[in-house]
């Protein structure tokens, strides 16, 4: 009994190409919260820079990286969904 | 401070663990075979997943740990809630799917689909039960918090009933119930804390926060020190070799308290000092309520630099624009003194001025200064970016869902709900230092105190939501070690032949000896910040865990014997570093100076040497099984 799923998996042919698209997503993520990180370890003084309302840049840089997790997060979900239709689609009337 | 419990607090708080018990006893049917006990049978609806994900995730350590560090600490706590929410990307981007199309019960069965390998079982579950269990103690430290302000138990007997009321939910129903009861609390957490904020945003900032706020007064030293007046006569003074600061104890009425000698004139600190026959705060018992909360605005000015007393109703924006112009009194740990006045231990809460611009920028707890410093920051970005997505209870919520489609989208509303709660922290955590409700003692009291200053049912509500905080993670962490104790090591590695009935028994006995093993760990670490312990939970998971992952999904000449040397090195190197470094040594009572080394965070050092390990060893081993072949 433990050796089989909780749930049964369905065939999922584009599951290589949503692989290599989160590859790619995480890199272009990975990329800016290193900035952010940079700035906080080699320029610290630059995140006092007021950018916005009089807030500074490392509260508008913090929950811009929130933000921005999420947004990427429903860009991958919608090209994700539209993909696996298209391929599952495919793969039943070839 | 005095916490005194309050009939509505103790019957909301009540109802709420009522509740959620109901909860686990109504699932308890669907928890029969293995698939219902360990994965909730894969059929848990995303969107409640994703919010029960939300509720695993947001942990005492995100509620009542970041919210403290913020109050005490400023933008560093919100460090925290950055790197905390990047670990989602992670998580959604790398390790959702594939988790979810390789694995059945357990982040170990991923592990090993394609090997069948013992050491991948082995090591797999000893590091899902060594972080589970080191992400369990800041849960029960933040439980036993909780438990004094709302029932006036001390802290341990807060521990050992979480730690029952966990092991009931456990025992009963696993995964079913531990998502519901996440679901709920992850609901209801994010609901009442927007509540809140709005509350502290409706308020604004004034320099007179409140009537029980600590405002130190001042003293003439050469008059009080020379001849005394107002009835106040001086008893000791000690110096502190740390700081350089003296410190005066002077009496009057018959209570003594401690002042700093502060140029020509003494300033009011707090005091907590233990004596064999108990504790005293000021010079008095905890109920003659003398020890007052802390923290508030000095200084105030407008946007054209007048001064000002308060700014009334503030949007978020122009909230965090005041409080950069404002100048805050704080009392972080780093300003405690510790002294020994004759067999007495004398901890003293020293205020720390520190503008508001300072504050709204990384550096009050984390300096990036010295090379060591840099290392440690960046040690801790890393791991709280990679750690989220190889914690073994996020892990396994990928198979309480239907399909991959079901994995990833429960993930984005992971991601909103998480995100939505973090930035949310960040003024619960302001408000709570500039609104003088922290408690010296423990700041992880900071939120259900600032909740407490608007109304207590808002109190009694927002800890009743953070002890079911408690209560969620620490249920989903121990089904996490008990498939790791029941699945991973007695039905693979060990290959004992039992029922499915068998398997779900020897599932909950596991849940209850882990439950009593947090039980004890919790009241050990009582007193320290819960995000913080929680940091290290990150950083030995993404050193044990995620290096695996990661290279078994996108690296072809991975080997078994590679992964399980992997996680061997990345879990017992990051322990190694953790117990050695200079922040253990505090703990353990020692000079940190005298520290092995002074590494704070592993991550820099163990994940690394945790992917090297797993590349050369895969490479060995690969040549090996060709020549076999050959």
């Amino acid at each position: 009994m433990l050796h089989e799923p909780a749930a049964k998996q369905e065939k999922d042919p584009a599951s290589a190409w949503k692989a290599r698209l989160g590859i790619r997503l995480f890199w272009l993520y990975c990329a800016i919260y290193a900035g952010f990180v940079a700035l906080a370890v080699f320029a610290a003084e630059t995140l006092k820079t007021p950018v916005l309302a009089g807030v500074n840049l490392a509260i508008i840089f913090g929950v811009a990286l929130i933000l921005f997790a999420l947004i990427l997060g429903i860009i991958y979900n919608h090209v994700c969904t539209r993909k696996e239709d298209e391929m599952n689609h495919e793969d039943t009337h070839p | 401070m005095k916490y005194i419990a309050s009939p509505i607090a103790v019957a909301i708080f009540l109802s709420f663990v009522g509740c959620v018990l109901g909860l686990s006893f109504y699932y308890a049917r669907k928890a029969r075979s293995a698939a219902g006990y360990f994965a909730a049978g894969g059929t848990i609806h995303w969107f409640v997943n994703g919010v029960a994900f939300a509720g695993d995730y947001l942990s005492a350590a995100s509620f009542l740990g970041i919210c403290g560090m913020i109050a005490t600490m400023g933008y560093d706590g919100f460090l925290y809630s950055i790197g905390y929410l990047a670990g989602w990307i992670v998580a959604l981007f790398v390790v959702a799917e594939p988790m979810k199309r390789l694995g059945k019960y357990t982040f170990a069965d991923a592990l090993d689909f394609k090997f069948n390998s013992k050491g991948i079982q082995l090591m797999a579950a000893i590091s899902t039960l060594a972080v589970s269990v080191f992400y369990l103690i800041p849960q029960m430290v933040g439980a036993g918090s909780l438990v004094t302000p709302l029932l006036g138990f001390p802290q341990w007997a807060g521990v050992i009933m979480v730690g029952a009321i966990v092991i009931a939910i456990v025992a009963t129903a696993g995964m079913t119930s531990t998502t519901y009861v996440q679901f709920l609390k992850g609901g209801l957490l994010i609901v009442f804390s927007s509540v809140l904020v709005i509350a502290v945003l409706a308020r604004g900032l004034s320099t007179t926060p409140g009537s029980k706020t600590f405002f130190p007064k001042q003293l003439d030293a050469a008059t009080i020190m020379t001849t005394g007046a107002d009835g106040y006569s001086c008893v000791t003074q000690l110096d502190d070799q740390k700081s350089g600061k003296r410190f005066v104890k002077l009496a009057k009425d018959g209570i003594e308290g401690w002042w700093l000698l502060n140029g020509p004139s003494l300033e009011e600190v707090q005091s907590q000092t233990e004596t064999r026959s108990g504790t005293l705060y000021n010079g008095a018992p905890k109920e003659a309520d003398l020890f007052k909360s802390v923290g508030y605005v000095t200084r105030l000015r407008d946007e054209n630099g007048n001064e000002i007393t308060q700014t009334g109703r503030l949007g978020p924006l122009r909230y965090l624009a005041a409080l950069s112009r404002a100048e805050v009194v704080r009392y972080p740990k780093s300003a405690q003194v510790k002294l020994m006045d004759g067999d007495a231990r004398v901890t003293l809460f020293c205020p720390v001025v520190t503008r508001g611009a300072d504050l709204l920028v990384p550096g009050q707890k984390f300096k990036t200064k010295t090379p060591v410093e840099k290392m440690n920051f960046i040690s801790l970005m890393l791991a709280l970016f990679l750690g989220t997505a190889a914690l073994p209870h996020i892990l396994i919520r990928y198979y309480t869902v239907h399909s991959q489609r079901d994995a990833r989208k429960s993930t984005i509303v992971a991601i909103g709900g998480i995100g939505f709660f973090y930035v949310l922290t960040l003024f619960m955590g302001l408000g709570a230092m500039t609104l003088g409700v922290i408690d010296m003692t423990d700041d992880n009291m900071s939120a259900p105190l600032l909740a407490g200053s608007f109304s207590l049912v808002l109190f009694a509500i927002i800890s009743a939501i953070a002890f079911a905080t408690v209560l969620g993670t620490v249920s989903g962490l121990i089904v996490a070690a008990s498939g790791a104790v029941a699945h991973d090591l007695m039905d693979k590695f060990m290959s004992v032949t039992m029922t499915d009935i068998q398997k779900v028994k020897t599932g909950k006995i596991a849940a209850v000896v882990v439950g009593i093993l947090a039980i004890g760990l919790g009241i050990l670490f009582q007193g320290m910040n819960v995000t913080f312990l929680v940091g290290w939970a990150f950083s030995v998971a993404a050193s044990a865990n995620l290096p695996a992952i990661i290279m078994l999904l996108f690296w072809k000449k991975t080997t078994a014997t590679g992964i399980a040397w992997s996680i061997g090195v990345g879990m017992m190197s990051a322990l190694l570093i953790i117990l050695t470094s200079p922040d253990m040594y505090v703990q353990y009572t020692l000079n940190p100076a005298t520290a092995l080394h002074s590494l704070n965070q592993p991550g820099i050092v163990s994940i690394p040497l945790s992917f090297i390990t797993l590349v050369v060893v895969s490479l060995l081993t690969l040549k090996r099984k060709a020549e076999e072949k050959s």
